[in-house]
């Protein structure tokens, strides 16, 4: 008789992949809302750590544009999907575009939208920018996101500038929970569906050739040149997939929150994102979706570190702050003693491996 | 266009005076490049810390306000040495990307602590009475301020070149940005002079630090992020490693913010975009900068 391995039998994949959305429905009927919106967020930042993992990690390129793909994808899905009255109800210092106002497509349409207008934008700015290495790299996808959220300040008319957009449509699962008599919460379905698409997508994409290509530039630009691999188009392309993949994130997150403006779309957030990959490992797949979901539920967990904290016979003031403190602390810890990250570490001696690359 | 003549010396004057702060944040940049080819993050938040710790000398302390402003900027420059000692001096050999994050999460950590000692609200800077005149100059008003930060500006550029050219520790820094690995061999003190070099760089920026808290009296732990990108566009656009190049665009910088706005009122939104655009044209069109040299890559 032949063993079952996991490795080599996909209907055993498939059934997994099955019961975990099951799972995940069940969860999402019975947790209570806060928690149901953490663990969509859980999602959300799977995305968009694999998303700069693919530029930062695997391909070696160092983009901190992730904030302004985000915003685009955001922005994308928010004025797409919100409804005439919200409109009318958000724009009211300066009207709307009549070409957009009467726009309004279904979700899934919107968020493909949205994922390819950032892929657009990545395409066209990764274009140019790409001829830079290192540290110029940084600075000017750095620029690049900071010029697109100045803009999304200005126009107006199009993104009502910096007061922002409110009551985006929610995605819940009324159809399910209603029919039950239980309470609609956050549907995980589309978060969740869209991350596990996405680990199948970057596994499908590093085992091939492409994804082989993406490495070797990452390992020695040069040496991946005489070999004869076309760096301007695996960079591109590279950095497109990652925009695609931000846009795709960045709306999520619109609809996760309902309210978004250009001031949540600051560098702090690419920084959050830079903790998830330098955490779990550059260009480790897995590493990366842990150290998503470990990070996700710490800066929640930690809410507590802001506020004032009682330890019985005395009690300490509020102190804003320091919660992020702590993560700045971790990701410089993690970056001075373990270049690697933690969780790669962990990984790798779980499974008895000692594989320097994924 | 109609602008008379005294409006254009005012928008000068006051585009000169921020060009000054920006070259004076820029050198820190440029000299740090110029050595350990890192991007040194946290420089604007260095500055930041330089502001506040005027701030609280001049309310807490009985010292007169003008031996705080020596005392301050030399306090942000020890800070700055011990910054480079914790956050970049274990990754000397590490690939630049890695230093790189580490100065990314050094400046979030500043920025954050500065929130949870200084508080998050705003702070008004105590300006001398005496730096807060208004000269009137035939027609033409001028903020006092506007002369003072060019004039201490040259009188810190001449200190610097003194430093830089007459010096041994100078010759020592231009010796290790010219090649590293020679010059370590030549019996240098590496780590010394880059802890002189992270001094000199946070005293600048300290000192342009408590002029800006003179003309923009409003201090917040984030202060420090725009002026900072745009202090390090300045040195890129000069040419990033190039002292003067540095002064030179902090001084472009600052006079077409100020001019743009002037000359063209509806872009004032646009501001802080000019920076970033002025950026990536300059790196498409002239990666090394103005006076950059050029670099070449070995295989």
């Amino acid at each position: 008789m032949k063993k079952i391995s996991l490795k080599d039998n996909i209907w055993l994949k498939i059934g997994i992949l099955v019961v975990a959305l099951i799972g995940l429905v069940v969860i999402n009927l019975f947790l209570d809302s806060y928690k149901v919106k953490v663990l969509n967020l859980c999602a959300i930042y799977i995305i968009l750590g694999l998303s700069m993992n693919l530029i930062n990690g695997f391909t070696g390129l160092f983009s901190l544009g992730h904030a302004g793909f985000m915003a685009i994808g955001a922005y994308t899905v928010a004025i797409l999907t919100m409804p005439l009255e919200a409109k009318t109800m958000n724009y009211y210092m300066k009207p709307m575009v009549p070409f957009l106002l009467n726009l309004n497509l279904p979700f899934i349409f919107a968020l493909l939208i949205g994922g390819l207008m950032a892929a657009l934008f990545g395409f066209l700015i990764g274009a140019p920018v790409l001829k830079l290495t290192d540290d110029y790299l940084a600075i000017a996808t750095l620029g690049f996101s900071e010029i697109i959220r100045i803009v999304f300040i200005n126009l107006q008319s199009i993104t009502n500038g910096s007061l922002g957009l409110k009551a985006i449509p929610q995605m819940t699962n009324k159809f399910i929970a209603e029919p039950l008599g239980l309470s609609s919460k956050t549907n995980l379905l589309w978060a969740w569906g869209i991350a596990i698409l996405t680990i199948i997508f970057m596994q499908v994409l590093m085992k091939g050739s492409y994804g082989k290509a993406f490495k070797a530039i990452r390992e020695d630009e040069i040496a991946a040149r005489s070999m004869g691999i076309n760096l301007f188009k695996h960079k591109v392309m590279s950095f497109t997939i990652g925009s695609f993949l931000a846009g795709i994130g960045g709306g999520l997150m619109a609809v996760h929150l309902g309210t978004i403006d250009p001031a949540l779309f600051k560098f702090a957030l690419t920084f959050n994102i830079l903790l998830i990959v330098v955490l779990g490992g550059m260009g480790n797949i897995y590493g990366t979706v842990i150290s998503a979901i470990v990070i996700t539920v710490a800066m929640e967990a930690l809410r507590f570190l802001d506020g004032s904290m009682n330890f019985g016979f005395f009690t300490t003031p509020a102190l804003p702050g320091l919660r992020m403190v702590v993560f700045s602390l971790a990701l410089m810890v993690v970056v001075i003693f373990k270049r690697d990250g933690f969780i790669r570490d962990t990984l790798e001696k779980v499974r008895g491996k000692y594989a320097k690359n994924q | 266009m109609n602008m008379s003549i005294q409006e254009f010396l005012q928008h000068m004057a006051n585009g000169i005076s921020l060009g000054s702060l920006y070259a004076l944040i820029a050198i820190g940049y440029t000299m740090v490049y110029g050595i350990l080819r890192l991007i040194n993050f946290a420089h604007g938040d260095i500055f930041m810390l330089g502001t506040y710790l005027t701030f609280y000398g001049i309310i807490f302390t009985p010292i007169p306000w003008y031996i705080v402003f020596i005392l301050a900027p030399a306090l942000t420059g020890l800070l700055g040495l011990v910054l480079e000692r914790l956050a970049y001096k274990p990754l000397r050999e590490s690939p630049r990307i890695t230093v790189l994050i580490s100065a990314i999460g050094a400046s979030f950590l500043l920025q954050n602590l500065g929130i949870l000692v200084f508080g998050g609200r705003p702070k008004a800077f105590p300006t001398p009475a005496i730096l807060e005149k208004v000269l009137n100059v035939g027609g033409v008003s001028i903020a006092i301020v506007n002369f003072v930060i060019p004039i201490v500006t040259v009188i810190l550029l001449i200190g610097l070149n003194y430093v830089i050219q007459k010096t041994k520790t100078g010759m020592a820094m231009r010796a290790l940005s010219k090649d590293y690995e020679t010059a370590s061999l030549m019996g240098i003190n590496i780590n010394g002079i880059i802890s002189i070099t992270f001094f000199i760089g946070s005293f600048l920026a300290a000192m342009g630090g408590i002029m800006w808290g003179v003309k923009y009296p409003q201090l917040m732990p984030h202060m420090g992020v725009l002026p900072g990108l745009k202090c390090f566009i300045a040195a890129v656009i000069g040419g990033i490693g190039n002292i003067t190049g540095a002064v030179l665009g902090g001084f472009i910088l600052g006079l077409g913010e100020i001019l743009l706005i002037a000359f063209l009122p509806t872009l004032t939104g646009y501001r802080d975009a000019f920076a970033f655009i002025l950026l990536i044209v300059i790196l498409l069109l002239k990666p090394t900068g103005l006076m950059g040299e050029k670099i070449t890559e070995k295989v």
